[in-house]
């Protein structure tokens, strides 16, 4: 809420400059956002007076004036505003001044006629939009007076942001009302007198049940002289809190809101057919604004009609049929009260966030409709005159909002603030708030004045306590309760260990979006659904993803264009799985699925997974005068996985053929630990970086984080005393036996005594027939009774021979 | 036949010194006293002494071949010397080439900063908790005190999949599920995503927060105050930060106040929400609100990035520029 200060120190003058009253109302809770000067910038600009007027010689759009501005003679202005007229009295910016948007004024020539000067428009002073014409002011506006002082723009401009909570800071009165509790000062006098009644005019209105009104007040007033114009003092209080002058009417009704807090609303009586109805809208019903939209109106608005039909949403925006015009003669003024509740998300399904749908929705002083219409009444009087008809006040008083009695202890206060203030500064803070509170023996008895939607519990009243007090001045302390120690598992490795992991050999970490565009995610994972956002803000943000790797692919892409093309990026993060209507997910996905570490999962509709995603592309080492040329390739990556997780859980990860379609189909491989699928690594199917318009050589994987940060606690295990025996076999097989099933042949046929199998040359070629390839093992064996000997070791090699030749056809080489 | 030991020694004595080399050595070892060398070749002449002769003649020239052999193993070790020496000195390597290997890797600032958010609170027992992104209307709202079109809503522009599903828009719904599991006392942050409708310099429709909780008997909003203002001294490395708590408005504490800071004399910056937690989200997860209070607060981890780092465009933390990221390392 934007307001002048001067208007708010009428209501309340505390002995502090404008800066500090800024930080009073920002300790208090009401967020200065910005305090500017009321006057835009301009220099030398005074009341003038347009003493005659004739046509420029040369131009048919110019006018010479002759001006008194105050001094003994008049000076000669060459003006091109319609409006300049023998008479008017306006503004003159004299030779030697400055406009606020820098512009100097010389002593000039237009078309040879000598001009000293300018007369300003509303525009060119930056005080209104108005630029059709120079600004006229009143016929009082004494001559020469600079133009700051008349308009008293010797006054700044205090925007605060207001919480939701805080509805009855939306005026002047209930921003006055923190500053009198905070400096303990009373609020200045602003009587409210009702208006004589002049004539018997009623309209009549009928509120039906059940909507949103709980409260109508309204009058008529007739013979109002609509074309006076709203004086400058209110215009001028109006642009300080931004809102634009339109008629006395319209502007009165701004004017009260601003200042009261009651939002209010002119119907042009002459414009309404019938009674005026408060009820719920029908289905169909269709009403256009004031702003000229039509909107089709829904069965729980509340609205305002006549016997034809909707003339406004109820505390919202007034209809376009029944608004105050040039010509109205007539009016109705609408005081009423909506329930927040009632009116609580409709300012956004009409896309009409008013100031007084925002009053309403946050709550208006149950208290304050009578008042603000005998304020508008006066207000009327004064400045369009008219004769003024008798009230009509009806309410609903069982479902006005109630304030209850709460009891605020001592003791509570003391506990959640951590300070001891004296009952007297309570008491004060209590009565300066408008808050009825009673002293007990622990405390007070309290209840909210009914402007306070937002004091209910105990806490609320508490808080006001200290607001009032400021922040500022508490304490700062540490609480001295010792914290308790919390379980460790040993067995579960943090995060951020993993992320060191890949750190360590040489991957960056990126954090890319999680919402992800549709297409490409279909392109990398075809075999999932992805859950889809019903209010994206971008069809490349409009899934969720299934996978990290488009993230990853999306960086590479990027960082390709800038010319770095060799990199290793990591990723951590969810991936979104809805069950319902999902794909053939394969098994893989299923076990993963099964995993979801700590993240608490919200039901069985979606499931939230903690995964690691990494990729790597080109250059595995820094360009340097001695590394080789080492590309990414399955294989290295492979090597980086193992150690991972030979690291995280110090156990052997496994590799079987897979089948993602994103993954190039034979450099593939779904990761096994203890059984268990944890994840996949590949390089990436050439077909599918063509169609992502990437054409180079990467090879990624993805993993359940949760498989890489499940440990165990280590156990010892004995230690052979006897030494090792080594024995070196080569295997001749076909090449589509894998290693991993010759080991499984070689690891199920000895139970006993062979402690590691490793594979030391792969080879095809010469001596090797076509089809075929050798495979050489080597074979530790140990034993923990005695040192094995050459029969011992034969007896596992015969073993092992027999075994791979029965089962995979191995021949050994001899 | 006279033994001429005497000359024999001198002859070696030149011979050895004259090997230039080890091979040259080895050679003058053979012709002295290999099996055919002359020194093995007066040793043998002594069988054909008379037999008086024999003891002394085996002395002497026993003792000739001691000193020769002395005289071999001397000039050996110093031409051992000499071949090392070269050796050495044709190895030796210009030593400022680059060592070469995988370019440094690097964690990202946010993972930095929310690291060192941890380690922090870690200092006073707080533990990290985590929740899921994809919430319900109940955990990011209702449980906070939020029902259907409670106006604090409007805030949040949030990210919708159908009536009950959205995006968290705050990691305090992670409160609400810890609290749900775990009775007080606790400490607990959550660090993680969260999400909302909107784009521009200084907004990201994806960010992140630390939501903080400590629930324990007595608990008070200048203990809360005491904490969050030494945490911000420690997490700016500074002695006395400005900092300033103003009264604000979260529907899940009561008490509540906003932290700004401000480094330099520049704008103030809303760095932090905080609050004392509101009795109705304390009854919502059936904890006693007169045995316990507690407070919570939600801190912005891209703002106390940029703080930190100098980083003058929020969208630079998600663009992954690697040019920009390897400034962190």
């Amino acid at each position: 809420m934007k307001f002048s200060e001067q208007w708010l120190r009428e209501w309340v003058n505390p002995p502090v400059d404008t800066e500090a009253l800024g930080d009073q109302l920002t300790f208090m809770g009401l967020e200065v956002d910005e305090i500017v000067s009321a006057a835009p910038e301009f220099v030398d600009v005074v009341v003038a007076r347009i003493v005659s007027t004739e046509q420029h010689p040369d131009a048919d759009r110019l006018r010479v004036c002759q001006v008194d501005y105050g001094q003994a003679e008049t000076v000669q202005v060459v003006c091109g505003a319609p409006n300049a007229r023998a008479g008017l009295t306006t503004a003159l910016a004299q030779v030697g001044g400055r406009l606020p948007d820098g512009t100097k004024l010389k002593k000039a020539k237009l078309r040879g006629v000598v001009s000293m000067g300018m007369l300003c428009s509303g525009s060119e002073l930056q005080l209104s939009e108005d630029s059709d014409g120079i600004i006229e002011l009143s016929d009082d506006a004494p001559t020469g007076k600079p133009l700051v002082e008349w308009l008293e723009l010797d006054d700044s401009i205090i925007d605060i942001e207001l919480t939701a909570d805080r509805g009855d800071c939306l005026s002047i009165r209930g921003i006055a009302r923190d500053v009198c509790a905070r400096n303990d000062l009373p609020m200045l006098l602003h009587e409210i007198t009702a208006m004589p009644v002049q004539i018997d005019d009623q309209w009549s209105v009928e509120v039906a049940e059940g909507s949103a009104c709980v409260r109508f007040t309204g009058r008529v007033v007739r013979d109002i002289n609509i074309s006076e114009p709203t004086p400058a003092w209110m215009v001028e209080r109006l642009r300080r809190s931004g809102v634009r002058s339109i008629n006395s009417a319209v502007d009165i009704t701004n004017y009260v809101m601003l200042e009261l807090g009651q939002p209010m609303h002119a119907f042009d009586l002459d414009k309404l057919q019938g009674s005026i109805q408060v009820r719920l809208a029908k289905a169909s019903e269709k009403l256009t604004l004031l702003d000229g939209r039509e909107v089709s109106l829904d069965e729980s608005t509340t609205i305002i009609a006549d016997d034809r039909g909707p003339i406004g949403i109820a505390g919202i925006m007034g209809g376009e049929s029944t608004g105050v015009s040039d010509t109205t003669r007539n009016i109705f003024f609408e005081s009423a009260l909506f329930l927040p509740e009632m009116i609580a998300g409709k300012p956004r399904r009409y896309a009409s966030h008013t100031d007084s749908a925002h009053r309403f929705e946050r709550g208006v002083d149950p208290a304050g409709q009578l008042d603000a219409l005998e304020y508008a009444t006066g207000l009327m009087l004064n400045i369009s005159g008219g004769k003024v008809g008798p009230v009509m006040d009806w309410s609903e008083r069982s479902r006005m909002p109630q304030r209850d009695a709460v009891m605020v202890r001592n003791s509570r206060l003391v506990r959640v603030l951590g300070i001891t203030p004296s009952s007297e500064t309570v008491q004060m803070i209590f009565t300066r708030l408008g808050i009825d509170s009673k002293q007990t023996e622990d405390g007070w008895q309290v209840q909210a004045p009914s402007y306070r939607y937002d004091l209910a519990i105990e806490e609320d009243y508490i808080e006001e306590v200290a607001r009032i007090i400021g922040f500022d001045k508490l304490p700062r302390t540490h609480l001295s309760n010792t914290p308790v120690f919390t379980p460790l598992d040993e067995a579960a490795v943090p995060v951020i260990d993993v992320k060191k992991r890949l750190v360590s050999i040489g991957y960056q970490e990126v954090i890319t979006y999680s919402f992800v565009e549709a297409g490409q995610q279909q392109t990398l994972r075809p075999d999932l659904t992805a859950l889809a956002l019903a209010n994206p803000m971008s069809s490349e943000m409009s899934v969720m993803r299934t996978t990290l790797v488009g993230g990853l692919v999306n960086t590479l892409k990027r960082n390709a264009s800038r010319q770095i093309s060799s990199m290793k990026l990591f990723e951590t993060g969810l991936r979104f799985l809805p069950n319902d209507d999902r794909g053939p997910i394969d098994q893989l996905d299923d076990y993963i699925v099964a995993s979801h570490g700590d993240v608490q999962q919200i039901d069985d509709s979606i499931q939230q997974q903690e995964m690691l995603a990494g990729l790597v592309a080109g250059r595995l080492d820094a360009e340097n005068w001695n590394a080789d040329s080492t590309q990414a390739d399955f294989y290295v990556v492979k090597r980086q996985i193992e150690n991972l997780l030979a690291q995280a859980n110090g156990m052997t990860a496994t590799f079987a053929r897979s089948d993602l379609p994103m993954l190039h189909p034979g450099q593939q491989a779904a990761v096994q630990v203890a059984g268990q699928l944890v994840g996949y690594v590949g390089a990436m199917n050439p077909g599918i970086m063509k169609e992502l318009d990437l054409e180079m050589n990467v090879v990624v994987f993805e993993f359940s984080l949760q498989a890489l940060r499940q440990s165990r606690v280590p156990k010892a295990a004995q230690l052979s005393r006897f030494p090792q025996v080594r024995r070196d076999l080569a295997f001749v097989v076909d090449e589509s036996v894998s290693y991993q099933q010759m080991l499984d042949v070689v690891r199920n046929s000895v139970k006993s005594r062979l402690v590691d199998v490793r594979i030391f040359d792969v080879y095809q070629g010469e001596n090797i027939e076509k089809g075929k390839k050798s495979l050489a093992l080597g074979l530790i064996l140990q034993d923990f009774s005695r040192t094995l000997q050459d029969k011992d070791a034969d007896k596992v090699v015969a073993r092992v021979t027999d075994a791979l030749a029965a089962s995979l056809g191995a021949v050994l080489r001899v | 036949m006279p033994l001429d030991l005497d000359n024999l020694i001198n002859e070696a004595t030149g011979m050895v010194a004259e090997a230039g080399s080890l091979d040259q050595l080895e050679a003058v070892r053979v012709e002295l006293m290999g099996k055919k060398g002359r020194l093995t070749g007066v040793l043998k002449s002594i069988g054909t002494l008379p037999p008086e002769e024999k003891p002394a003649a085996g002395q002497a020239v026993n003792k000739v071949k001691v000193a020769v052999q002395a005289l071999i193993d001397e000039r050996k070790q110093l031409l051992d010397h000499a071949a090392l020496a070269e050796k050495l000195a044709s190895d030796a390597l210009d030593i400022t080439l680059p060592g070469g290997g995988h370019p440094t890797g690097g964690l990202h600032p946010i993972t930095l900063t929310v690291e060192r958010i941890s380690a922090l609170f870690g200092q006073l027992g707080f533990v990290t908790a985590n929740g899921p992104e994809i919430e319900d209307d109940f955990h990011n709202f209702e449980a906070l005190n939020m029902p259907e079109h409670h106006p604090a809503r409007a805030a949040h522009d949030t990210f919708y999949f159908d009536v009950n599903r959205l995006l968290r828009t705050q990691t305090s719904s992670v409160q609400v599920r810890y609290m749900q599991n775990v009775k007080p006392p606790l400490r607990i942050i959550s660090p993680g995503r969260v999400y909302r409708v909107d784009s521009d310099m200084t907004h990201s429709p994806m960010f992140h927060q630390v939501e903080g909780l400590l629930v324990d008997e007595n608990v008070s909003l200048s203990d809360l105050m005491g904490h969050l203002e030494s945490f911000l001294n420690m997490f700016f490395d500074q002695d006395n930060c400005e900092i300033r708590f103003r009264p604000s408005y979260f529907p899940f504490t009561e008490p509540s106040a906003e932290v700004d800071i401000r480094i330099n004399k520049g704008p103030w910056l809303e760095v932090l929400g905080s609050g004392i937690v509101h009795p109705s989200v304390f009854r919502a997860v059936g904890i006693d609100t007169e045995r316990y209070t507690g407070y919570a607060f939600g801190m912005g981890v891209e703002r106390l990035a940029m703080l930190r780092y100098g980083v003058d465009d929020l969208r630079l933390f998600f663009e992954n520029d690697l040019r920009f990221l390897s400034q962190f390392h």
